[in-house]
Parts: structure tokens; sequence; C-alpha cells
């Protein structure tokens, strides 16, 4: 059930960011999430996409860095405290959330969102036995 | 005291009877390499010189230098002077300053050098009943078979280890309590680090000498290395050119190193003119091997830079030695008042588990030096968040700092994104230059 997430390499230079973007265009794959950790030096450029092996493939041919990461993805209902009540239900269960992020596309109902734990099986039993909702590959791809 | 020698009769030979031999073989080598080597023959034929006219040891001067540039020309088998069916080995070096030298052994050529490397062990206080942890690296690299061979020849419990995985490295020097090690002056320094590290006193090892060469190394570093391991160290010398480690060794007055006479004949030259210089004067080391079968070498430059000299060594061998030469003047640099030589940098990036593709960029802000390091990270090291490569670049920040006295920056970049170059310039870019800030 977990999404996977493409993780890019950037140095902290001019046109990298150019480069990666340019690298997904050319593709024609959309994105559908994305965030940015940086250093210093560096950043890491991390993104959901529609089709993520044309998207490391395109990458890889302009010489980007990729790796895959397997994340949570998870449409929260588009109403205060939805958001509050998963964080609040990982946590009861020490499950730490290493960082999360909000997806671009949002549907009438819900938000998705992008979590990422150490443990993703385990996270998305409790979030299914509490009747959160997941997102799936295919629910990305039809956004 | 009891003197030990691998050879006495050649180690203690009179001055006199080691010229007498050296123009013999001198005499003899000319003519077959002049009619075995055609690169070489040509070289001689341009100055109009024949082999007759080779006839004493002063006359070797008349001869034409050869230098690393004509053995890259001359690659693969343009220097080979016998047929292949002759030749049992093949070394090669590293090839970090563009072509590869790849240079061939008769089995002939393979016995004088492991004796070289024998002479090197017995002069370091080895002899049958040691342990010789050889922690050079094997395979093309002529540090590890070298010295291989010369601890089979004294008869001593050889480990061959190879360079690298310094926890097992540690674990055979403590379980078989290895009395001697040998490898190159920065790994001895690391695994004197790594000792430490683990809560070993410096003699709490079995170790009593070490045999380190292949790179330059101060005395500073000795003495460290020294005072790590509680041993002696000792320093030996050799190039794939000319065999390999043990064409100068150490004996335990270390103070130079007695060239193995009776197999290379050494000379010190302007390296500007080509003029021969006198006993005692710095310049170039030139080295002519007098009985190499396979892989001849007349005159061959090394471009070290180093003295020689024939006073009396109280240890009884009366080989002319040499003195440590300092590297040279391309391959090291002073960052804030320290010496850094790439290899170091090599050393602890093979050890870290890293490729040794890496970029040195030095510059000097607010009259402080700046010294980063871009290091290739491998590629399972790169995930989905920043904190993994940090505390990578940290960890290896720390190693680097053991081996080099100085902390530099670490940078980890993608894989495959630092130039592979033929030349040592990329390696090393001195933005101080432009300062000019004579480096
Ligand atoms: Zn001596």
């Amino acid at each position: 059930m977990a999404i996977k997430q493409l993780s890019i390499f950037v140095e902290n230079r001019e046109g990298t960011l150019v480069e990666v973007t340019d690298a997904i265009a050319k593709a024609e794959v959309d994105i559908r999430a994305m965030s940015v950790a940086d250093t210093n030096d560096f950043g890491i450029f991390r993104l959901i996409v529609t089709d993520y092996d044309k998207a490391k493939a395109s990458l890889e041919e302009a010489n980007c860095f990729v790796s895959i990461t397997e994340v949570v993805g998870v449409a929260v209902e588009d109403k205060p405290g939805a958001l509050a009540k998963v964080v609040k239900l990982l946590a009861e269960h020490n499950i730490n959330i290493e960082y999360m992020y909000a997806f671009i596309t949002v549907s009438k109902q819900f938000a998705y969102v992008v979590l990422r734990v150490a443990d993703n099986a385990a996270a998305e039993k409790i979030l299914v036995e509490n009747g959160v909702s997941l997102v799936s590959e295919e629910d990305i791809a039809n956004l | 005291m009891q003197r030990h020698y691998y050879q006495p009769d050649a180690e203690t030979m009179p001055v006199n009877e080691i010229k007498k031999l050296q123009e013999y073989k001198l005499v003899h080598q000319v003519r077959y390499v002049y009619e075995n080597v055609e690169y070489y023959r040509k070289l001689m034929d341009e100055k109009g010189l024949k082999p007759e006219d080779i006839t004493c040891l002063d006359d070797i001067r008349k001869l034409p230098f050869l230098s690393k540039a004509d053995l890259r020309d001359a690659y693969p088998y343009g220097m080979l002077a016998t047929d292949i069916k002759n030749c049992v080995r093949i070394q090669s070096t590293s090839g970090t300053t563009g072509r590869r030298v790849v240079a061939f052994y008769t089995q002939n050529d393979v016995d004088m050098w492991e004796e070289c490397c024998a002479r090197a062990i017995v002069a370091a206080g080895g002899s049958a009943g040691d342990v010789v942890q050889v922690a050079y690296g094997y395979g093309l690299f002529t540090g590890g078979s070298g010295l291989h061979g010369g601890s089979h020849k004294v008869g001593c419990l050889t480990l061959p280890m190879s360079s690298g995985n310094t926890d097992r490295q540690i674990q055979f020097m403590m379980d078989l309590r290895s009395t001697i090690l040998c490898c190159t002056p920065s790994y001895a320094a690391y695994i004197g680090e790594s000792l430490k590290e683990r809560g070993y006193a410096p003699g709490a090892n079995s170790l009593k000498a070490g045999i380190f060469g292949a790179e330059p190394w101060t005395e500073e570093m000795r003495r460290d290395i020294q005072n790590s391991l509680g041993i002696k160290a000792y320093d030996i010398y050799g190039l794939t050119e000319t065999s390999g480690p043990g064409v100068a060794f150490e004996c335990e007055c270390q103070k130079g190193m007695h060239i193995n006479e009776d197999h290379f004949l050494a000379e010190i030259i302007d390296p500007d003119t080509g003029e021969v210089l006198p006993e005692g004067e710095k310049g170039e080391l030139v080295f002519t091997a007098l009985d190499k079968e396979a892989f001849p070498l007349l005159r061959y430059r090394t471009r070290d830079i180093t003295y020689l000299t024939r006073e009396k060594c109280s240890c009884g061998r009366t080989f002319i030695r040499m003195h440590k030469p300092m590297g040279r003047s391309d391959d090291m640099m002073i960052i804030r008042g320290v010496n850094v030589f790439p290899s170091q940098i090599e050393t602890v990036l093979l050890n870290e588990g890293y490729t040794p593709n890496y970029q040195i960029i030095v510059d000097r802000v607010n009259n402080t030096d700046t010294f980063d390091i871009n290091v290739e990270m491998l590629p399972e090291d790169f995930s989905d968040t920043p904190k993994i490569i940090t505390t990578k670049e940290k960890k290896l920040q720390g190693a680097m700092k053991t081996m080099l006295g100085i902390n530099p920056k670490i940078h980890l970049v993608a894989p495959k994104t630092i130039a592979r170059s033929e030349g040592k310039a990329v390696r090393v870019i001195d933005k101080r230059k432009r300062l000019g800030i004579n480096t």
C-alpha cells in the first residue's frame, strides 16, 4: 500500500532545481507532491509523481542522483482537526513521523498528506484500524 | 652487539669491490639492453653511442636518461627485453599520474626483488619465528607481493592481510601476535590511532618493528607511529619501475636507506641540466638496474629529490645510503602549516569504504587556509533525509583529522560527479595560487 517517493540529491548551486524540474517535464510526468530538505551544502528534493519509473529514468538521463523510498499516503478529511487526529494516533502508538508534507492537488473532500515513518506497515495498520483512508499509487495517478 | 644481515657477503662488501662488481654488471647490462630493447637502442643510436663505448662506471654519464614518459610511450611491451615465455610476473603502477607503467619479471628478477626485501626485513630485526603482517595492498601494486616474498625468504610466518579492513587487521595483529608490520606509513599511523580508539596501550601489541614505504613521510610521522604502536619504524624505498620496494632499506641506525648497490646503481643529477652531482649534494635520484632481465632500466629518473652519503654506517653495511626523499613537489601541500599528501587522503577514503574519487579545494580566507574535500558518496548511502549524509560527513572528517592532524570540511557529493582525470592536477584545486602564495 505504501507509495513510492523519489528523492533527488541537489547541490546548492544555481540551476540544479531547473535540471530536476526539466527532467520531470520531459518525462511528461506530473508532480503530485513535493518538499525540499536542505543543509548549507546540499538539498534533497522529494517528489510524489504520477509515474515514478518514467521520472526516475528521465532524471538519471539528466545525471541526477535519485533514490526511491516508500512513504505512507494519507487522505485526511478537509476539516479542522483531521490532520491532528492522524498525528496523535501515531504518537500514541510510538510511531515517530520523520517528516510530512502535503500534496499540491486536493480533492473536494480530502487533503492528501505524505508521512515518512520508520515502519510503514505498522503505521498503515494503525491508521486503517482507526478509520483513516490511505492513498494508493492508483489514487495518485487518478488525481 | 651481534650483527644480522640477510646476505652478509653482499651487504658488507668492501666499497672498491662493490664498484668493481657494478662496473662489470653495467658493461654487460648496457650491451644486453642495446641488443634487446629497441626503444633504448634508438635512444643510444641518436647519441651515436655503441655498447662498446661503455667500459667503466664513469661512462654511465654518456647514456641517455629514461623518464616515466618513456615508459608510458613504450607501454605495454616496448621495454620488454626478453621473450614473454621467460617472464613469470607483471606488476603495475596505480596510474594516478597518467597511463600505467607495467613492469615484467623473470623468475630471477622476482628472486632478486624478494631478496632485497628480505634484506630489509632482516635489517629491521626480522628472522624465522617472526610474524610478518603484510598490510600493503596486494595485486598489481608491488608493496604486498614484494614484502610477502621477502618475508618468505627470511622464513617468517607471513600474514598476507593486504590493506584496509582495519578491524580485521587489529584482530589478527592481536590474536596472532604479529611482530613486524609492513604497510604505508599513513596506514600505520591510522592503525596506531585505531588501536588507541579501541583502548589499547602502545605496548599492548606484540609488534617490535614496522617497514613502511611507498609514500613520502616525515620524521615527525615516524615519531608518532613509533609512539602509537610502540615499535621501531623503518623506511623502505622502491618503485614499480625498478622492481618494487627494497631498492633501498633502513638499518637500525635509521639514518638513511642503504641502496642495494649490487643490483642498483644510484646517481644524483641536477634535474634541470642532467649533470651528475657529487656525493652529498641534493638533486634528482636516478637509478640503473644492473641485472634485471625482463624490464631493464638504465638511468631512470625517479623525480625524487634526495642526496647520497657513503659515510661509514655503524650497522656494518657498506652500501651507500640515500636520505629519505621528501616526495615530489607536485604532490605535497602545506595547509595551515601542515604537510598534506593526497596519498594520505586516499588511504582514509579507502579505509572508510569510499572510492578514491575526491577533490581537494584549498583557499585562503581572512589569512586562514580553508581546506575542503569533495568525496563521492556511495549510492547506498543516499536516501531521503540529509541526516544520513551529514552523519557520514562528520565520521569521515574525524578519520581525516586523525590521519592529517588538521580538520578538513567534507562534502559528500553525488556519485560519478567528480571528473575522472588522468592527471593529479584536478585532484587538488589550490586557489591560494591566485594570491601569489607559494604553496
Ligand atoms: Zn646502516
